[in-house]
C-alpha cells in the first residue's frame, strides 16, 4: 500500500543549526499520528516543510506517490494537504461564513464541471455542513475577527476541513483551550472521517495516546522513535528524553 | 557598438557617468538606510539634498574655507532636518506605511516651498573653489577638475560608509535591523531611537551629497523630486536595502544618464526606464521561480 | 448599534454626495463645472488606489502610470481614429491593463514598503518618458485641442462643459457600480482575504500571485478609463497631470475616505483635490506649503491606527532575495 505521504531525509538548517536532520515519516491514509517531542525537536518546521511553506535543504515529499517537494503550500493544499495553525489563522475582516467559504473555493468543484457559480454554490453547501458540524451556525455572520480564542480554533478547523483534505496537519489544537473546549476538540477529531488522515503536534501526551495509532517522537531534529503508543511509553529512553526536555 | 565607432569620444562622458553614479550612490545611501534598517519609504529625502544644494550655492564663494564650511552647514542642517522628520514619525510610526509615506511627502512638499521662498524659483549658480575651477588632461582628454576631484572624494566616502556599516557596532546593529527587526528590539534598542539614528545618518549623507554634488545635480525646484526618483530607482535596482548592489547600480544608472545620453540620444529618456524593467523583471523570475509553487 | 448607525450615516452621506453632484452643473458657473469632471476623473483614478490599497492591502504610488497611459491613448485614439466616447474609453481602459499587465512582474512578489517603492518609481518613470516622447505625447507642452468626442455613436459631441460633466458623471457612476458590483462576488472576499493574512490564502490552496495580478490588471483598466476622462473633462493633457503629488494627493484621499471603502476613496480625493485647488486659487505662492502642513496635520489628525494596518504582509520589508539563502527557510518558500 502506498503512503498517502512520505518524507525521506528531510533536512532544514538555519545557519549552521540544524532544525531538522535526515528525519523520515510514513503516514498511511486515514492514519491518526502523533509527532511529539520536546520544545525545539523541529516539529513545527516538520509540519511546515510538509505543508510546503518552508522548503527543506534537503530530502524530497511525496505525496500519495508523487513527489511535491518543489511544490508550495498553495499547490499541496489543492492536492488535500489541509493545515491547522498554532496560532489560529483566520480572515478577521471576512464573517466566520466567508471564511470557511473562501477556505473551500479550491476545492469545490470537481475537474470537468465548470460553472461559473456551481463552485461558489458547492462551496457554500460544504460551509454550511461544515459549520452545522463544527457548531457554529449561530455566529457565522459575525466576523472571525471578533473572536475568542477558541471559537477561531474552531473556524480554523472548519476551514482546514473546507478543502476537502486528505492529510490535516495540526499543530497544537489544544493549546489555549479550555477543558470544555479540549473535550469538544477530542471528540471532534475522534469522529473525523477515516477518509481523512491525521498529523498530529501535541504536548499534552494523554491526548496523543487517546486518539493516535501511531507516535513519533522527534529530538534535536531527528527521529528518536516510532511506534504504537504503547510501545513508546514503554520505552524507557524516549520517556527519558521527552521529560527531560519538557522539564 | 560597431567596430568604426572610435572609443576615444566617450571618455569625458564615461567619467561623468562615474561621477553621476557616485554622487547618486551617496544620496541614495541614505535612502537604503531608511528604508532598509527603519522601513521607512522617506518622501523628503530629495529634500535632504536639496538643503545640502542650496547651502553650497549660498556660501560657496571660490575659497577652500567657504566650502568647508558649507559642508559643515549643509550636513548639519540636512541631519537636524533628517531627525526632524524622525520626530514627527514618532507619534505616528506605530501606524502603517501609508501614514509614514503621507507624512514624508508633506514634509518635502512643505520643505521644497520653504527652499524656493528662501532662494528664489531659479536654479541658483554654483561656484566651485577657484584651484578646482580649472580643467585637466586625462588620457588625452580635458576633463573638469572639480568632477575628477569629486570622484575622488565620493569614492572615499562609499568606502566609508562600506566600514562604517562592516565594522562598527552601529553598523552591526543596522545589518541585523536588516535582517531581523526583531531581533534588533530583542536587543534592547528602542525603535524611536534608531529610526532618529537612522534617519539623522541619512539626512548627513544626503546633505553631504547635495553640497559636494551641487555642481553636477544642481540645486533647484526641481532638485528634490528628480534627487529622490533616482535613489528610488537605483536602491530598487540594487536589491533593496544591499550596500553594494546599490553602489552597483548608481553607478550603471550613472552610465546610462550620461554616455547612455551620448551614445544613443535619442534612446536615452528610456533607457532608465528599460533598466529598471529588465533588471527588476529578471529579478522578479528569479523570485517567481522560487514561489512558483505558491 | 453603532455599526448600524455609522452605515446609516454612511448611506445619508453618499445619498447626499450623489444629488449634489447630480444638481451641481446647473448651479455653478462653467468653470467650476469643469473642475468638477476632472476631479471626478481624479476620483476614479482613486477608486483604483483604493481597490488595490485598501481592498487588496497592496499600497500603491503608480496609479499615476495607468492613469497617463489611459489619457494619452485616449487623445491619439480621439484625434485620430474616433470620436466616441465609448471608444475612447474601451481603449484607455485597455492601455492602462496594459501598462498595468507590464508591470505584474514587478510587483507580484511585493508587499508593503517595498510595492510603495516600486509603484512610486515606476509611476514617476512612466511620467518621464511621457514628457519626452515628443512625437506622440507632445512632450511637456502636451497636447492641447483634443477634439471634443460624442458619447455614443449617432450622439451629439460634447460642445459644453456641462455635457462634458453629466458624461464623465455617467461614466464614473457606471464604473464605480460595477467595482461595487464585482467586490460583492467572491473576488471581493478573496482579496479581503488576502489583504488580512496571505498565508493561510495560500495555505487554503489559494493562487494568490493570480488574485495580485488579476487586481493589480483590474485597477489598471480603471485608471485608464479615468485617463479618458481627464481628457474630456479638460481637453487636455500634460505630464503635470500626472506627477508626483498627484499620487500622494490620492492616497491622502483614500486614507482620509476609508482606505478599505471605494466611495470614501472617490469622497474623499474629491475633497483633497477641491481643497488643492482651492488653495492654489487663494494662496498662489504658498499653497505648496499649506498643502504640505495640510498632509502633516492630516496625518496626525486621522482616526487613530489602534487597530493593526491593513496592510499585506509585515510593517518592515522582508525581501527573499536579498537574505542569505541558508538561513532563510522562510514562510514564502526560499530555496536554501
Amino acid at each position: 500500500m502506498t503512503p498517502l505521504l512520505s518524507a525521506e531525509g528531510i533536512t532544514v538548517r538555519y545557519g549552521s543549526l540544524a532544525a531538522l536532520d535526515g528525519v523520515d515519516l510514513r503516514i498511511m491514509p486515514g492514519q491518526r499520528h502523533a509527532l511529539i517531542g520536546p520544545n525545539g525537536a523541529g516539529k513545527t518546521t516538520l509540519l511546515d516543510v510538509l505543508g510546503g511553506s518552508t522548503r527543506a535543504g534537503r530530502g524530497r515529499v511525496l505525496l500519495a506517490g508523487r513527489d511535491v517537494t518543489r511544490l508550495g503550500p498553495a499547490a499541496r493544499a489543492r492536492r488535500g494537504v489541509g493545515r491547522i495553525h498554532q496560532r489560529p489563522a483566520v480572515w478577521s475582516t471576512l464573517t466566520v461564513r466567508q471564511n470557511v467559504l473562501v477556505a473551500a473555493l479550491p476545492r469545490a468543484v470537481r475537474p470537468g464541471r465548470w460553472h461559473p457559480s456551481a463552485r461558489r454554490r458547492a462551496a457554500a453547501r460544504t460551509a454550511d455542513a461544515l459549520l452545522a458540524r463544527v457548531g457554529l451556525t449561530e455566529i457565522a455572520a459575525i466576523p472571525a475577527g471578533h473572536l475568542a480564542h477558541g471559537q477561531r480554533r474552531q473556524v480554523e478547523i472548519a476551514m482546514g476541513l473546507a478543502g476537502r483534505p486528505r492529510l490535516l496537519l495540526l499543530d497544537e489544537p489544544a493549546a489555549g483551550l479550555s477543558a470544555v473546549e479540549v473535550g469538544w476538540l477530542m471528540e471532534f477529531l475522534r469522529t473525523l472521517p477515516r477518509a481523512v488522515a491525521v498529523l498530529l503536534v501535541e504536548h499534552r501526551l494523554d491526548l496523543v495516546y487517546a486518539l493516535c495509532d501511531t507516535v513519533t517522537v522527534l529530538r534535536d531534529g531527528r527521529t528518536l522513535a516510532t511506534g504504537t503508543p504503547a510501545e513508546i511509553r514503554a520505552s524507557g529512553p524516549v520517556r527519558e528524553a521527552y521529560a527531560e526536555g519538557v522539564a | 557598438m560597431a567596430a568604426g565607432i572610435r572609443f576615444d569620444p566617450y571618455v569625458v562622458p564615461a567619467l561623468d557617468g562615474v561621477a553621476y553614479g557616485l554622487l547618486v550612490f551617496v544620496a541614495a545611501a541614505g535612502l537604503v538606510l531608511c528604508f532598509g534598517v527603519a522601513g521607512i519609504l522617506n518622501l523628503a529625502h530629495g529634500t535632504l539634498y536639496a538643503i545640502g544644494g542650496y547651502t553650497a550655492a549660498a556660501l560657496l564663494d571660490g575659497g577652500w574655507p567657504s566650502l568647508a564650511l558649507a559642508l559643515a552647514v549643509g550636513v548639519v542642517a540636512a541631519t537636524a532636518s533628517g531627525a526632524l522628520v524622525a520626530g514627527l514619525l514618532t507619534r505616528v510610526a506605530a501606524r502603517n506605511h501609508l501614514t509614514q509615506a503621507l507624512l514624508t511627502f508633506g514634509v518635502a512638499l512643505a520643505g521644497g516651498s520653504l527652499l524656493v521662498s528662501a532662494f528664489g524659483p531659479d536654479d541658483p549658480p554654483v561656484r566651485v573653489p577657484a584651484a578646482l575651477d580649472g580643467s585637466v588632461v586625462v588620457a588625452g582628454h580635458r576633463y573638469a577638475a572639480y568632477r575628477l576631484v569629486f570622484i575622488v572624494v565620493a569614492a572615499l566616502l562609499a568606502a566609508l560608509i562600506h566600514l562604517v556599516v562592516r565594522r562598527t557596532r552601529a553598523g552591526m546593529l543596522v545589518r541585523a535591523a536588516v535582517d531581523d527587526a526583531e531581533m534588533v528590539a530583542v536587543l534592547g534598542v528602542s525603535p524611536a531611537r534608531i529610526r532618529v539614528g537612522v534617519l539623522a545618518a541619512a539626512g548627513a549623507l544626503a546633505g553631504a551629497a547635495g553640497v559636494l554634488g551641487a555642481p553636477i545635480i544642481g540645486p533647484g525646484p526641481d532638485t528634490a523630486d528628480a534627487v529622490l526618483l533616482l535613489s528610488l530607482v537605483v536602491v530598487v535596482l540594487g536589491g533593496l536595502g544591499s550596500m553594494v548592489g546599490t553602489l552597483l547600480a548608481a553607478l550603471a544608472v550613472g552610465q546610462i544618464q550620461t554616455l547612455g545620453v551620448a551614445l544613443a540620444p535619442s534612446a536615452a529618456p528610456f533607457l532608465l526606464f528599460a533598466a529598471m524593467a529588465v533588471v527588476l523583471a529578471v529579478r522578479a523570475r528569479g523570485l517567481a521561480t522560487v514561489r512558483r509553487a505558491t | 448599534m453603532r455599526r448600524g448607525a455609522v452605515r446609516a450615516l454612511r448611506r445619508g452621506v453618499a445619498a447626499l454626495v450623489v444629488v449634489a453632484l447630480v444638481l451641481a452643473p446647473w448651479t455653478v458657473d462653467d468653470y467650476t463645472v469643469a473642475l468638477l469632471a476632472r476631479t471626478l476623473a481624479l476620483g476614479l483614478v482613486a477608486v483604483s488606489v483604493a481597490l488595490l490599497t485598501g481592498v487588496a492591502g497592496l499600497p500603491t504610488l503608480g496609479q499615476t502610470a495607468p492613469y497617463a497611459a489611459g489619457a494619452y491613448a485616449s487623445a491619439v485614439v480621439g484625434s485620430h481614429l474616433s470620436d466616441v466616447g465609448l471608444v475612447h474609453l474601451a481603449v484607455a481602459a485597455a492601455a492602462g491593463a496594459a501598462l498595468a499587465a507590464v508591470t505584474v512582474p514587478l510587483v507580484v512578489s511585493a508587499r508593503g514598503v517595498v510595492l510603495l517603492m516600486i509603484t512610486l518609481a515606476v509611476g514617476e518613470l512612466a511620467v518621464t518618458v511621457v514628457g519626452r516622447w515628443r512625437s506622440v505625447t507632445g512632450g511637456t507642452d502636451g497636447l492641447a485641442g483634443v477634439a471634443a468626442s460624442r458619447p455614443l455613436w449617432g450622439l451629439p459631441v460634447l460642445a459644453t462643459d456641462r455635457a462634458r460633466y453629466v458624461y464623465t458623471l455617467v461614466v464614473v457612476a457606471a464604473l464605480v457600480g460595477v467595482v461595487l458590483l464585482v467586490l460583492r462576488t467572491r473576488v471581493g472576499l478573496l482579496l479581503r482575504a488576502g489583504r488580512d493574512d496571505e498565508a493561510r490564502l495560500r495555505a487554503s490552496g489559494h493562487r494568490v500571485p493570480a488574485h495580485v495580478a488579476g487586481v493589480h490588471v483590474a485597477a489598471g483598466a480603471v485608471a485608464g478609463a479615468a485617463g479618458s476622462l481627464l481628457v474630456v473633462a479638460q481637453q487636455f493633457v500634460s505630464p503635470a497631470d500626472f506627477g508626483f503629488d498627484t499620487s500622494a494627493l490620492l492616497l491622502l484621499g483614500v486614507v482620509i475616505g476609508g482606505t478599505a471603502s471605494v466611495g470614501g476613496a472617490l469622497v474623499g480625493a474629491a475633497l483633497v483635490v477641491a481643497a488643492r485647488d482651492w488653495l492654489f486659487g487663494v494662496l498662489p505662492g504658498q499653497a505648496p506649503l499649506v498643502l504640505g502642513l495640510a498632509f502633516v496635520a492630516a496625518v496626525y489628525l486621522l482616526p487613530d491606527g489602534g487597530r493593526r494596518p491593513r496592510v499585506r504582509g509585515r510593517l518592515l520589508p522582508a525581501v527573499p532575495a536579498r537574505r542569505p539563502a541558508p538561513e532563510s527557510p522562510t514562510p514564502t518558500g526560499v530555496r536554501a
